[in-house]
């Protein structure tokens, strides 16, 4: 069976249909670590983490940060049902930043019946978009 | 009779009503396409989301899962009615209808004890004044619902169910069927209905690698599944919402227009009759001279 050129790749989350769109290669941040997909990809179903993911389209890279969900490659498609998935020009740098601080303090002094778990999380979240946006300004 | 001035005074007054009913429509309008559009928009996730899972369930054991564990129809004690409602009224019966149907469902159940979850300011101030027994309340949203409301939501349904407070969880909710039409829905959240996966064929079903595990996704995406259809039904119950007020003030706007017809009109007559009597006082005047 011939490879298939390219790759429809589908990010859904539950406001949106964010990307939807003929791609070269993913990569993609599975729960057991970051993989790329490239066409021809055996058909994979994987759970996503917090975690920065990009999509190239021939030269050009473009990233976005995703929080929960599930990837589903095929061959010849990707789908990425997040929980949340931003683009990078969309991140909100100062309110990432905020968030961040707010994090690091809480897991700086704990206290009780303090969720760290939740606080750990929502510093990784606001580390990902700060990286994810990042990468779109010095790109650009 | 009414003076004239007062007749004026009271025109004046309709008139800003309608202005502001008027503006109330518009308003309203403009929501409406929004919300109408947020459902649009989380059609490709709900097609998405049953897709995989009907895949899953091909697969997995399925009746392993809690979330989907039926309990026998007799020993159904304790439900869980989440009911939403708006945060407003000046949405003709929208409030009313979906609250006289959840009563109405608790009434026609009355072997069964149910607790009450309340979406909206206007369902909990009207369920908290007749204390009836509630789990949760969530307020001041329902005209832009969140996924982080949705998800609040799910994981107080999820949180009873699992730990057997309540055998069933339903939904009480207005569907926008069209902008003159809102269907009210009562139906089972949990456990989720099997039917909706049932759909997958499992012959065409693609063998996949799954990471970690067919189960540990299964399981995962199930809360998921549960969060996203109580995000459906609030983006529909707000979208209803709009669409009942955008009715609810267009009539109010013409019910002032027929006002101040029929005020201009009584305040023509009362003028015309001030003006027959002055002349009737000149003529009898100029006779007795």
């Amino acid at each position: 069976m011939a490879l298939p050129a390219h790759l429809a790749l589908e990010i859904v989350t539950p406001d949106r249909a964010l990307v939807h769109d003929e791609v070269d290669e993913v990569q993609v941040p599975g729960t057991e670590g970051y993989f790329g997909v490239l066409p021809g990809h055996t058909p994979l179903l994987s759970m996503l983490q917090v975690g920065q993911l990009w999509y190239r389209k021939g030269v050009e890279k473009f990233y976005l940060s995703v929080a929960f969900g599930l990837a589903e490659v095929l061959p010849d498609r990707v789908v990425i049902l997040a929980q949340v998935a931003e683009r990078a020009d969309e991140i909100d740098v100062d309110r990432a930043q905020a968030a961040r601080q707010r994090a690091e303090q809480r897991l700086a002094s704990p206290q009780r019946d303090l969720d760290l778990e939740r606080a750990r999380v929502s510093l990784m979240k606001a580390l990902t978009r700060l990286n994810v946006a990042t990468r779109a300004r010095t790109r650009g | 009779m009414p003076s004239l001035i007062d007749i004026r005074r009271r025109i004046r007054a309709v008139r800003s009503i309608q202005q502001i009913t008027k503006a109330m429509k518009m308003v309203a309008a403009a929501n409406l396409r929004r919300s109408q559009e947020r459902i649009l928009n989380a059609r490709p996730m709900a097609r998405q989301i049953t897709r995989v899972l009907g895949d899953l369930a091909a697969r997995v054991d399925p009746s392993a899962h809690p979330l989907l564990a039926r309990r026998p129809e007799a020993e159904i004690r304790r439900v869980l009615m989440v009911v939403m409602t708006a945060d407003k009224g000046m949405c003709g019966s929208f409030n009313a209808n979906i609250i006289r149907a959840a009563a109405n469902h608790i009434l026609a159940h009355p072997g069964i004890e149910v607790t009450l979850g309340l979406v909206g300011r206007r369902g909990r101030d009207f369920f908290r004044r007749r204390d009836y027994p509630t789990r949760f309340e969530l307020v001041n949203f329902t005209r832009k619902p969140g996924y982080e409301h949705a998800a609040a939501i799910a994981r107080e349904a999820i949180a009873a169910f699992t730990a057997g407070e309540a055998d069933t969880v339903l939904l009480a909710y207005n569907e926008f069927k069209s902008v003159l039409q809102q269907r009210i829905v009562i139906a089972p959240l949990l456990p989720i209905p099997k039917a909706q996966f049932d759909h997958a064929d499992a012959a065409a079903a693609v063998d996949y690698l799954y990471e970690p595990s067919a189960q540990a996704i299964f399981d995962q995406l199930l809360p998921r599944y549960v969060e996203f259809e109580v995000f459906a039904a609030l983006l529909e119950s707000a979208a209803a919402q709009n669409a009942a007020q955008m009715v609810a003030m267009d009539n109010a706007t013409k019910n002032s227009g027929d006002v101040i017809d029929s005020l201009t009109l009584t305040m023509n007559k009362v003028r015309q009759a001030a003006i027959t009597r002055e002349i009737i006082e000149v003529v009898s005047g100029a006779q007795a001279l």
